[in-house]
């Protein structure tokens, strides 16, 4: 079998970016496999059942285990998909290769900033959830690890700009392909709203868990979190926009109605994603209802590119249906690739996306989000949005990447499509139960029932919807066992079938182009409209947080897991 | 087929619907924020929570009746609240101060709109008036370390 060594090293010598990109997609599914085999815990949890007693010693508490599910599923697996996925599409699109050495030392960077950051939570020593709200401390070693994975995304910030400016020189005047514009914007958000969690963890956490400083004001660090905090929903959920304005009408076998309304809702993303922080702050006191009610206009704002991309996508589709044959009102759906595991799972996504997105306008309304504040329907609320239209749109993306990346075959086809039915199908019931259960009962979310009697008396009254969470559960962890064993039984095969795979990745056609167009022209200033974004941020944030640093109230760490 | 003058009507009219429903529904939540009497979460001013325990206002949680109604000072701790014992009259209003001495806590009073993220070295001021008699729970629902889903108290109503 040495044979196959040096074909292999070829293989790869052709284009090493796609060797980076199978590296951050892996890690990203390793963490991933990690974190949501905790997710079934969780649900038995709402279910009053506590799964918790078997993990010990291992795992001491169900909130050490809920810090393992937040961190891995939304912070690292989000991240490194994004990392692949926003730098390989510009990459391909473009026909240019990113720097390889500081592509590889973004990948190292995550891997260590991943393994300092594990150690501390596998020993109970940073239970404080992924959003580690001040004044519980973690140790040092969690802050200076999630601050190292975080910068590795600055690296690939860098690493996409400068290609997408070398393509500038060379093509002046010209307009910046679809995937690559997608890119672009999805960067500069992310790194001009990733300055609050760095600057909170760099200058406030780790300064304070080692013991420089004896505190920390919890109000600013709330508010700093939260900077980041709501715009990296749309940093966890563009790449798969991307995916599915480039790449999912043509995999259903039609074209993307419009190029330039595509570019918009990247240009309103860029511009409304970040200055909407306080709506996860309507509670709080310390921030004026007046500043609050700005957030919400704006945060309202923020639902137009998603409006917007509902009509996009079902206009594709609808096109792609009717090309396949399908006839009349509803016989373009039917027509479809049901079959086809990555439509399937964007299908699906999509679908649940629809009342995500309806629950994410309650929890933007000021007034209403007093019903449901930190209750159940927000985890039910999110696992709708990242960890069921994200997660799948990764997944169903995963299973023509990887054979395309490796060239080995997809491994388990009907696995694939089973596993995207059921993690439907158990999302799907999971969150309809947390949400009732948080709205009609005011179950709190993060909160260990199964292992508290006064919290079960308190609450016996939604055994109905508990019982949901059990049934959930168990379809859900079906649903992990079938998706790992077709991604890892695929990458890991020694089969190589170039043939048989994805040669190119399967960049849609458009109905209407850029080509001409006004829109298309004015959103292509992305500089100016960076600018203005800023500029947005910083009418939003600048009184607020110039108040707060100047009224500084310090409050020592407390550990009380 | 692939004509896109068609769909292009379309397009716009959807666009201009989802800016005419966000339009009607900040209007509508601007109308509730102006008749939620109390229930939003107000800032009266910072403390040292190091102190909270030992000195001011919230070292002594009280409920103190003042002419018909009520002001409670509040202290929310991990894992319970302070005063533990409330008993307040149907129909009367009643204040609640709240802070903490230690870390975050939420303040839910079930069947109501009260939802506070008690934030240490923040005061908070919301207010409620309870309508119905009988047992309102009070629930923590920010997590605050290992006891957080045990923490809940109650507020008794009397006729």
């Amino acid at each position: 079998m040495a044979v196959l060594t040096p074909s292999k090293i070829d293989a790869y010598a052709l284009a090493p970016e796609k060797k980076l990109t199978l590296y951050m997609l892996m890690l990203g599914f390793a963490a991933l496999l990690v974190g949501t085999l905790f997710g079934p815990l969780q649900a038995f949890n709402y279910a009053g059942i506590n799964l918790y007693t078997f993990l010990k010693p291992l795992v001491q508490s169900y909130y050490q285990g809920l810090t393992i599910h937040g961190v891995l599923n939304a912070i690292v697996f989000t991240q490194l998909f994004g990392q692949a996925v926003m730098l390989y599409l510009p990459s391909r699109e473009l026909g240019l290769r990113p720097n390889m050495t500081l592509a590889w030392v973004s990948w190292w960077m995550a891997l260590v900033g991943l393994l300092i950051t594990a150690l501390p939570i596998l020993a109970n020593a940073a239970s404080v959830l992924y959003t580690f709200y001040p004044p519980l401390q973690a140790h040092w070693a969690f802050y200076v690890g999630a601050a190292i994975f975080v910068l590795s995304s600055w690296v690939t910030v860098y690493l996409t700009l400068e290609m997408w400016m070398r393509w500038k020189r060379r093509n002046p005047g010209q307009i910046t392909p679809l995937a690559t514009y997608m890119a672009v914007t999805f960067w500069l958000m992310w790194w001009l709203c990733s300055l609050g969690l760095v600057v909170e963890v760099a200058v406030f956490l780790i300064p304070w868990s080692t013991g420089l400083i004896g505190g920390v004001d919890p109000l600013l660090m709330r508010t700093l979190f939260w900077f980041t905090g709501h715009p990296i929903v749309y940093f966890w959920l563009l790449p798969v926009y991307t995916l599915a304005y480039t790449t999912l009408p043509r995999l259903a076998g039609g074209k993307l109605i419009s190029d330039p309304l595509a570019r918009l809702v990247f240009l309103l993303f860029l511009l409304f994603s970040i200055p909407v922080g306080f709506h996860h702050q309507f509670s709080d006191p310390g921030i004026a209802p007046a500043w609050k009610f700005i957030h919400m206009v704006l945060t309202m704002m923020v639902a137009v590119p998603s409006l917007i991309t509902a009509f996009t996508l079902a206009a594709s589709l609808e096109n792609a249906g009717r090309a396949r044959g399908g006839q009349g009102w509803f016989g373009w759906i039917k027509a479809l690739p049901w079959n086809n595991p990555t439509v399937l799972s964007f299908l699906l996504g999509l679908l649940a996306f629809i009342p995500g997105g309806a629950g994410g306008m309650v929890n933007a309304s000021f007034t209403l989000n007093q019903g449901i504040h930190n209750t159940t329907w927000i985890p039910g609320h999110f696992h709708l949005q990242v960890a069921t239209l994200v997660t799948m749109g990764a997944m169903g993306t995963a299973f023509w990447l990887i054979p395309h990346l490796t060239g080995k075959r997809l491994v388990g086809e009907g696995y694939a499509v089973a596993s995207q039915w059921l993690w439907f199908l158990g999302m799907f019931i999971m969150t309809f139960a947390l949400h009732w259960m948080g709205w009609l009962y005011q179950i709190p979310r993060r909160a260990f029932i199964s292992g508290s009697p006064a919290a079960m008396e308190a609450y016996k009254q939604s055994g109905v919807w508990m019982a949901l969470n059990a049934i959930s559960g168990i379809i859900l962890t079906i649903a992990i066992i079938f998706f790992f064993y077709v991604i890892f039984a695929t990458a890991l095969q020694s089969r190589h079938e170039p043939s048989q795979v994805m040669a190119e990745v399967p960049f849609t056609q458009v109905i209407s182009g850029p080509q001409g167009s006004g829109l298309a022209a004015l959103t292509e200033r992305v500089w100016f409209w960076f600018g203005v974004a800023v500029v947005l941020v910083v009418l939003a944030y600048g009184p607020v947080l110039f108040q707060m640093l100047t009224h500084l109230n310090p409050v020592p760490g407390q550990r009380l897991w | 087929m692939d004509d896109h003058s068609i769909i292009e009507r379309y397009e716009r009219a959807w666009i201009f619907f989802g800016l005419g429903m966000i339009v009607v529904f900040i209007l509508l939540i601007g109308y509730t924020l102006v008749s939620s009497r109390g229930s939003i979460p107000l800032a009266v001013g910072q403390v040292n929570a190091s102190e909270v325990r030992t000195q001011g206002e919230f070292a002594n949680p009280r409920v103190e009746k003042v002419g018909r109604d009520y002001v409670v000072y509040m202290q929310a701790f991990a894992f319970g609240y302070l005063p533990a014992d409330i008993r307040v009259k149907k129909g009367a209003k009643v204040t609640f101060y709240i802070t903490s001495p230690d870390v975050l806590h939420g303040f839910n009073i079930e069947r109501t709109n009260i939802n506070v993220e008690v934030i240490p070295g923040e005061i908070a001021k919301v207010s409620q008036v309870f309508n119905q008699t009988g047992e309102y729970r009070i629930l923590c629902n920010e997590y605050c370390g290992i006891g957080h889903a045990s923490m809940i108290s109650k507020i008794t109503v009397e006729e």
